[in-house]
């Protein structure tokens, strides 16, 4: 139990938690005949492979965590769970979310594997390090949760699936380039390039906004293409319009309340738009 | 500080549904203009959720303060307010440029001030007393009044926030900031209400 309880750090439960409200939302926003057991299975398998990957990368940056004020205190960092036994966890949830998935529907199974892949390989191994860049592909992997889940309901690839995963993508920088503005001075301790120090704060606020443009966009038109109803289509533009105002007011009017709002208020715009669109 | 960013979480999860299914039906106007007002109340209510209710010292709270009556009144004087649309519809523009630009230009003097009272005060009142009267002479549900308490409301939410804005309260700022999250929650809850049975 105590070591279950050291685990649950390892797994970020509520950026875990997001995701997985992502893939749910992409299965429902199908409005097919609803099916609890596929339900479970999208919900089981999709918490395994991103606790999974989760896992793995925390295993991979614990020399980073461990120089940076915001994240030593984590249990690979401090000692209180081995890499050993990080990287093993780490592996036996990749596997048992990615088989899963793989036994439930192998295109599912192959989107849930290359969320997977792109996140901890392409991401974290290879490209966290050399580029600021990488992000791009943290991003798509984060769009992968919500596209496995549209292909589970539909059984393939349509453009809504594909402006579900923009959606995500495009999102990712109102929640991480604020998050790398809030915590320059750790990033910067880590040498982990990031775009406020590559290409400076100025620059990196107008990308949020622009971002947080498309990621709107993306998102209001997967919505009216599912067929979502008015009023939640009018929900989701007031949610959209927040979102837009408070990354305009990054740009027009920075300070780190408003990085700080805007970082906050992202998370609660992608969770309230996936309950709109799976109602 | 948790009970008020409960009574905050309700009164965005109620302007959520008048949102998304209140006013559902009604013509183009009253639902955009009711969809801008809980809109800015949503949003109001989850950043002071996100921020804490210290947000409420910022200059521009004055200007977004003012969209929420501006569109409730407009909402509801295009609903029952026959030859007085245009007009009105004419003054919550004006109205609102109006307090935008006497609080983004660095003037001296009284005008920013008599602009916000003029518009906080007209729609303040349409806001109370044309539901109040609807529902007291039998044209809407006598429901329907509740919209009207919910503007007395917003009126009593506004000036506590201007004496908080004055700098020497007659209330202290902490019972003002302890009261505010309530009152939110019952104007909104009046609003729903009101809309819904009226």
């Amino acid at each position: 139990m105590s070591r279950l309880r050291l685990y649950l750090p390892l797994i970020k439960t509520l950026q875990t938690g997001l995701l997985l409200a992502t893939g749910l939302a992409g299965y429902l926003s199908a409005h097919t005949a609803p099916d609890g057991l596929t339900l479970l299975g999208v919900a089981g398998s999709l918490f395994l492979a991103i606790s999974g990957s989760t896992v793995l990368n925390m295993w991979y940056d614990r020399d980073i965590d461990a120089v940076m004020n915001r994240t030593h205190h984590r249990p690979i960092a401090t000692g209180a769970v081995t890499p050993r036994e990080a990287l093993r966890l780490g592996l036996i949830l990749s596997v048992l979310g990615v088989g899963w998935a793989v036994a439930m529907a192998p295109l599912y199974g192959l989107v849930v594997f290359a969320g997977l892949f792109f996140d901890v390989v392409v991401y974290t191994f290879w490209l966290k390090r050399r580029t600021c860049w990488s992000i791009v592909w943290g991003g798509i992997s984060g769009g992968m949760p919500i596209l496995a889940g549209r292909v589970m309901a539909i059984g393939q690839i349509d453009l809504i699936g594909v402006l579900l995963t923009m959606s995500v993508l495009f999102w990712i920088p109102t929640h991480i380039l604020t998050f790398s503005m809030r915590y320059f001075a750790d990033y910067q301790a880590a040498r982990i390039p990031t775009f406020p120090s590559t290409y400076g704060f100025e620059a990196t606020r107008a990308i949020i906004a622009l971002s947080a443009i498309i990621a709107a966009a993306s998102i209001g038109v997967a919505g009216v293409m599912i067929g979502v109803q008015a009023g939640f289509l009018r929900l989701m533009a007031v949610l959209s319009a927040g979102l837009l105002v408070l990354s305009f007011a990054t740009v027009f009017r920075p300070s780190e309340r408003v990085n700080y709002s805007l970082f906050k208020y992202a998370s609660l715009y992608m969770l309230a738009s996936m309950v709109l669109l799976a109602l | 500080m948790k009970l008020s960013r409960l009574f905050l979480l309700l009164a965005a999860l109620l302007a959520a549904w008048q949102i998304a299914i209140g006013i559902d039906g009604l013509e183009s106007v009253p639902v955009l203009a009711y969809t801008v007002a809980f809109g800015v109340l949503l949003v109001a209510c989850l950043l002071l959720i996100i921020l804490g209710l210290g947000v409420l010292e910022s200059p521009i709270v004055v200007v977004v303060s003012t969209i929420i009556p501006l569109g409730l009144s407009l909402g509801l004087v295009w609903e029952h307010g026959g030859e007085w649309r245009g007009p009105y519809a004419l003054f919550a523009t004006l109205g609102f440029l109006a307090v935008l630009i006497t609080r983004s230009l660095p003037l001296k003097g009284k005008l920013p001030v008599l602009v916000l009272a003029v518009v906080h005060g007209i729609s303040g009142l349409v806001i109370f007393l044309l539901p109040t009267i609807l529902a007291a002479n039998g044209t809407t549900h006598a429901g329907f009044a509740l919209v009207g308490l919910g503007g007395a409301l917003i009126g009593l939410g506004g000036l506590l926030l201007s004496f908080l804005k004055a700098g020497r309260p007659i209330l202290s700022k902490e019972t003002i900031l302890n009261v505010l999250p309530p009152l939110l929650f019952l104007m909104t809850m009046c609003f729903v209400a009101g809309f819904r049975f009226g």
